[in-house]
């Protein structure tokens, strides 16, 4: 069971308590900031994963569990609950280890604490990179399974038994002659105790509640409407505030006369930022209408007169730079040229909106030399940096109050919005729920970055490849995220994830990477970030190949994937499932794509028909996932689901443009959205796997559109290379 | 002074005429469950039922609702049967990922359900395309409605 | 009968009334009070006139500052700067310099006016009428704002052909009262035929884009838009509609069943109609169901009764699909409006015309009524809906709430984003 998040919300200083490391009063808090000594799996995986580098030199990582005297288990969640259950599979794995009752843990926020909630995978405190599980599988357990040892070490202790003849068992502690005691009257007894030297696990096969499909503790509330996003919060005194930022980015306020909106009932202040206006009112409506009311001057700035038409010749321009290798094997230039043939090309990804559903919001209050916020966010701990440069106040005096997010897509890695929402609340004496309109939303979003890659192989006679060159040109977000996690040579990890190290046995390979950062927009994370970008066009561009060469896409790859035998077993599965060797009619197509992403293995197969007008229909989808251990089942294929169709939407319809500096699109009539009548049913099977935890929350939206544009292929014989599909005038039927 | 009768209680609001009825739920009587997504009835996220018609409670002007017109929001939507089997199903399918469009999703839901018991695929793309969800859970929601025609 | 002979058979030549000397006697009396009610009068007639409609660039340009672009079929004009700045505007303008292009268009610097500016219609209204909005202007703060260059091709940048075309087609003459039509009629006549100058869209125009007079008020094509119908014939005028649906038309730009304003109209609506009094309304309602009926254009359809249940998947189903996914959310599929009756369907001629021209306007750029019970607004799905689906759409709102059989093509709705 959760709790009521929003209750929290109001109680300021509730938070605070749990700030403290060790013992909490009146129960045990246990921390297991990298406690033990031996390397752990997580740790283990890390080296040898696709991200080992540059980002995993997180030095701590943990969860705290806290046992209340009434037995109650508090999980103190490093990770943002935003629709991917993350929350409910902790749940899961603590009632596993702890031996207690599912509906017994309570899961709250982790505060911002880079050294205690710092995610190893990511190396920063963020619900992100599809790394939860992997990064928790290991540490969430042990904290639980150190918990259940010390509880069980106390109640012997008090018995004067030996811990051997104890077990734990539904909250409680059972000892031999039927004695029996509930966690809650043991624990202030195992705080003192000291954190067990070695903690074994169970075994796969004795796991009792870890891979039951298992209903998300979460989901309750948000079917009546009790849930509270940051959105719905109130907090005593608190007044909207909603903002006009200057529509070029760089842009600066000149000048504002707000004498109409004051005027209007309900308005209360006007706030004027560097680069924005803000206008609060009782309610969101006084806002806004006195948001229309006001007679703006901008300084547009430098980049008033940027449009996509430029973006993209400099992106274009980008390809004659060198840039930095990311991965160079053999001779390339030498096998290509001494290929029997040669095959070139050139994807093109556009610019990408968030769009989460609840806009971006925040509450924030400053107080003194204190900050608070309620705000959902993946990324508290810049968060916190955020609100403070905003309000003035230090970092360490920002109290951060997590909440349920209602959409992040990466859109929640951003803090821009929190920045905003402090430098309001700084002006006034009373506590401001910031909430942005959708079109201030899809206009200042951070978007995923717009890339352009080419391609060029050498097949030998065989048409299998011996030379496989790749560039790809696009903005770097690390670069701008986190400049010192980019080495000197620019080569952003990410950028060239998946594609840097292809699944595919590739004898002369050579892998580019030119950072160009477009003017007039700033990118960051989009679900599926590097992969996402990887897969389409590796996807796309192996497929090419194999047609090239005449042969079937699903063999031409089993025969590069030897050394990968769980790509191999997803592919055939997706393949076997789509009846692929079964003929279509005219017009129709299958199309296949694999690949490892987030650390597991997917294929999805679309199987659709395209009309003389270019209307396409989706008969099957279909996604075959090896995602190894599953906590949760039911949550598994509901991000594949979920992922796929997400990743579906932009592949059919998105695309940010850029006019005179600013973003076109504004609201779901000209930035579109999936909906009912588009949506084909999602077939997925999960290959039942031993090996660790893969992310999951990312991976369907990674692997959808070269599928797509494969089946369009097959089923036209039109090979489309720049998303979105409406790009080239097709819409869903 | 305007009188609106939400979920069966009468509320006396002081607001603009030309106020949208979903900023008087959420931000002048507190019922939050009616989500903000888009301001121009383009994602459904703030529907609720006006007389058992679902509508788009972000561009209805208060002004608009006629004294005595019932009002029916998310908070109560399961004091009916048919809401509490939509709730009920919402559940048993694990529709819900982020939730924030779900509210939106239910009262369409059931509207379309006390309209039309037993909806075909074609009933549900009609009468449920007026609603985005993000996280894109249309293939459960559609689940979640066939089961309560079922039911 | 053409109504401008009869309005224009009764004109005498003089310009001041007997009303007007005593407003300029009360004007000696109290002067500063005088003035601000001349203003007041002023800003009214300058909205009954629709001043602000052109001479305002939308894309954030300040009131009466001009700037915005016309797009005719001999190049682009620009509205000018009408505000009292001395060097980029009006300032420095003498009574006669504004009377003179209100009603003979012709500018301070003797230049003549392209009819784009509607002064063979302002040439009705009273010199005492125009000089109260010239003091309104002129109590505006000035804006610096350098007019824009036109961009006319030749011949029809030489302005001095405008004077035959003047001799010709601007009669330059005063509105003067119909002894045997109510006051109510003629001050309703003064408004559509003068100061709200309707006819300069609703009337036909001739080879030399002078306004058809034998055809007044009986519907045409301008800037892409049908300008409907707007006189006295039942069937595709506005006779047959009720006073109050007229009224509600003129002063919210919706009649339910009859019609909504969108594009110019929804524009005249916002700056002028919407603000002008009840009974100024009633006379434009008197007066235009008075206008002799021209029996023109699109006949408003027999309202359909509908089932509130989408229809059977016909043989339009993209069509069917996209109406679900964009639009049933505000109009229903009986179209009788979901939130409101400003998104009802049912009767509008728009609806009804094969030719789809002001519903594929409004499809791709949407519309907005100013409304203080609350704005009235749909978005333009231009940027994210392809021909195919626009056309499909456009054609299953013909069939299902017309009459008119839909044949809108993907290529016809290409054309009309690009118009040229």
């Amino acid at each position: 069971m959760t709790k009521n998040v929003s209750a929290q919300a109001v109680s300021l200083s509730r938070r605070r308590l749990l700030q403290a490391s060790g013992i909490a009063v009146g129960g045990l808090l246990l921390a297991t900031a990298m406690p033990f000594a031996r390397r752990s799996y997580a740790e283990q995986y890390v080296n040898k994963g696709p991200e080992d580098a540059p980002l995993s030199t997180s030095t701590a990582l943990g969860a705290f569990l806290r046992i209340g005297h009434d037995g109650r288990v508090t999980l103190i969640s490093p990770k943002i609950e935003m629709g991917q259950g993350v929350q409910t599979g902790f749940a899961m794995m603590v009632a596993e280890e702890l031996e207690v009752p599912l509906n017994q843990v309570v899961i709250q926020e982790a505060p911002p604490n880079e050294k205690l909630y710092g995610d190893k995978l990511l190396g920063f405190q963020a619900t992100g990179g599809s790394s939860s599980t992997r990064s928790n599988w290991e540490p969430m357990r042990e904290a639980a399974a150190a918990a259940r040892i010390m509880l069980i070490q106390a109640a012997a202790n008090q018995w004067g038994v030996s811990p051997a003849e104890c077990r734990a068992e539904n909250g409680m502690i059972i000892g031999p002659g039927d004695r029996q005691i509930g966690y809650g009257e043991v624990v202030d007894a195992a705080a003192q105790l000291p954190v067990p030297e070695s903690v074994p696990l169970k075994k796969p096969e004795d796991f009792k509640v870890i891979g039951q499909p298992l209903r998300r503790l979460d989901t309750p509330g948000k079917v009546d409407g009790s849930a509270k996003f940051t959105i719905d919060l109130q907090v005593p005194n608190m007044k909207i505030a909603t903002t006009s930022t200057c529509p070029v980015v760089g842009g600066k306020l000149l000048a504002v006369d707000d004498s109409r909106a004051r005027a209007l009932p309900g308005v209360r202040d006007v706030i004027k930022l560097d680069n924005a206006v803000a206008v609060i009112g009782d309610h969101m409506w006084a806002a806004l209408q006195g948001l229309k009311a006001l007679d703006i001057q901008w300084d547009y700035g430098p980049h008033a007169t940027i449009d996509s038409e430029q973006i993209e010749r400099a992106l274009h321009a980008a390809f004659d730079r060198e840039g930095a290798i990311a991965t160079e094997v053999g001779d390339i230039n030498k096998a290509i040229g001494s290929a029997s043939s040669k095959i070139e090309a050139e994807y093109e990804m556009p610019f990408l909106a968030h769009a989460t559903l609840e806009p971006m919001t925040c509450v924030a209050q400053v107080r003194g030399d204190t900050c608070e916020l309620w705000v959902g966010t993946q990324v508290p701990v810049m968060a916190a940096a955020a609100a403070a440069q905003g309000s003035g106040v230090q970092p360490e005096n920002v109290i951060v109050n997590n909440q349920l997010i209602g959409g992040g897509f990466g859109r929640r890695l951003e803090s821009d919005f929190i920045n905003q929402a402090a430098a309001i609340a700084k002006q006034v004496d009373y506590p401001i729920k910031l909430v942005w309109s959708r079109e201030e939303d899809t206009a200042h979003d951070l978007y995923r970055p717009h890339y352009i890659d080419r391609f060029s192989a050498g097949l030998d006679s065989n048409g299998m490849p011996v030379g496989w060159s790749h560039t790809i040109v696009g903005a770097s977000v690390l670069a701008r995220f986190a400049p010192a996690a980019v080495p000197p040579n620019g080569l952003d990890a990410d950028a060239v994830e998946v594609s840097n190290k292809p699944i595919y046995k590739l004898a002369n390979l050579k892998v580019r990477y030119v950072p160009e950062a477009p003017k007039a927009i700033l990118n960051s994370w989009w679900r599926g970030v590097g992969p996402l970008h990887g897969a389409y066009v590796m996807e796309s561009f192996i497929d090419e190949l194999a047609l090239a060469a005449k042969q079937d896409p699903v063999a031409y790859r089993l025969k590069l994937l030897d050394e990968h035998p769980r790509a191999q077993a997803v592919l055939k599965l997706a393949a076997e499932k789509a009846n692929w060797d079964q003929k279509l009619p005219a017009g129709h197509g299958r199309g296949i794509a694999v690949q490892e992403v987030f650390g597991s293995y997917l294929a999805t197969v679309v199987e659709l028909q395209v009309d003389a007008q270019n209307g396409i229909h989706i008969n099957r989808l279909i996604c075959v996932a090896d995602c190894g251990i599953v906590t949760n089942p039911t949550s598994v294929r509901s991000q594949l689901e979920g992922g796929t169709l997400f990743g579906l939407s932009a592949a059919l319809f998105n695309e940010i443009t850029v006019h005179e500096g600013r973003v076109e699109q504004s609201n779901f009539h000209d930035y579109r959205q999936l909906r009912m009548s588009d949506a084909p049913p999602v077939e997925v099977h999960i290959i039942p796997s031993a090996e660790l935890p893969g992310g999951i929350g990312e991976a369907g939206t990674a692997m959808i559109a070269p599928a797509l544009v494969n089946a369009l292929h097959a089923a036209s014989g039109k090979r489309i290379r720049r998303l979105p599909l409406a790009r080239a005038g097709y819409h869903v039927v | 002074m305007l009188t609106l009768t939400i979920n069966g209680a009468d509320h006396q609001v002081d607001v603009p005429d030309d106020m949208p009825l979903l900023w008087v739920l959420r931000d002048v009587l507190g019922m939050t469950g009616t989500k903000y997504g888009c301001g121009i009835a383009q994602c459904g996220a703030c529907t609720v039922h006006l007389d058992g018609m679902a509508v788009r409670s972000c561009v209805l002007p208060v002004s608009n609702i006629a004294q005595g017109q019932k009002i029916v929001t998310i908070e109560a939507v399961g004091q009916s049967d048919l809401g509490k089997k939509v709730q009920n199903a919402w559940l048993e399918h694990e529709v819900v990922q982020c939730g924030y469009c779900q509210s939106g999703q239910i009262m369409s839901a059931v509207a379309l359900l006390d309209k039309k018991p037993q909806p075909n695929d074609e009933d549900i793309d009609a009468g449920m395309s007026g609603n985005i969800c993000r996280c894109c859970t249309y293939t459960r929601i559609r689940g979640a409605i066939k089961s309560v025609s079922q039911a | 009968m053409n109504v401008f002979s009869t309005l224009w058979g009764s004109v005498t030549r003089g310009t001041l009334n007997g009303a007007v000397s005593v407003a300029l006697t009360l004007t000696a009396l109290s002067v500063q009070a005088a003035d601000d009610a001349t203003i007041k009068r002023g800003e009214y007639l300058a909205r009954a006139a629709d001043c602000v409609a052109c001479h305002l660039d939308e894309n954030g340009g300040k009131p009466y500052a001009g700037g915005r672009g016309f797009k005719l079929p001999f190049g682009m004009l620009y509205s000018p700067n009408i505000t009292p700045d001395n060097e980029t505007g009006i300032g420095t303008w003498s009574d006669d310099d504004f009377v003179n292009a209100m009603q003979k268009g012709v500018g301070k610097d003797g230049k003549h006016y392209y009819p784009a500016f509607p002064y063979t219609s302002y040439t009705l209204m009273s010199r005492d009428d125009i000089l109260a909005i010239k003091a309104y202007l002129f109590s505006l703060p000035p804006v610096k704002q350098p007019n824009k260059e036109n961009d006319i091709s030749f011949p029809f940048n030489q302005r001095w052909g405008m004077m035959f075309w003047n001799f010709l087609f601007n009669p330059n003459e005063r509105f003067q009262p119909d002894p045997s039509q109510s006051a109510e009629w003629n001050r309703g006549a003064y408004l559509v035929e003068g100061a709200g100058h309707c006819g300069e869209c609703h009337t036909p125009r001739n080879l030399f884009q002078a306004r058809d007079s034998s055809r007044n008020l009986g519907g045409a094509v301008i800037q892409g838009w049908k300008a409907y119908n707007i006189s006295g014939d039942k069937a595709t005028g506005i006779g047959a509609w009720p006073d109050e649906a007229l009224a509600s038309y003129l002063s919210t730009g919706h009649a339910e069943g009859y019609g909504v304003a969108a594009g110019p109209m929804a524009e005249a609506v916002n700056h002028s109609l919407r603000h002008l009094t009840p009974e100024d309304i009633r006379a434009m309602v008197v007066y235009l169901k008075s206008v002799p009926a021209q029996t023109y254009g699109l006949a408003r359809p027999e309202p359909k009764m509908l089932s509130p249940e989408p229809p059977a998947k016909g043989n339009n189903p993209l069509g069917q699909k996209t109406f679900a996914d964009a639009c049933v959310s505000c109009h229903l599929w009986d179209g009788t409006g979901r939130q409101s009756t400003f998104a009802a369907l049912k009767g509008l001629r728009t609806v009804n015309d094969p030719e789809a021209t002001n519903l594929v306007q409004v499809l791709l750029g949407g519309g907005k009524l100013e409304n203080p019970h609350g704005d009235h607004f749909m978005p333009g799905f231009a940027r994210a809906y392809s021909d195919q689906e626009l056309a499909a759409v456009t054609n299953f709102v013909l069939d299902h709430f017309g009459h008119a059989k839909g044949m809108i093509t993907a290529e016809e709705i290409a054309k009309r984003r690009n118009p040229e």
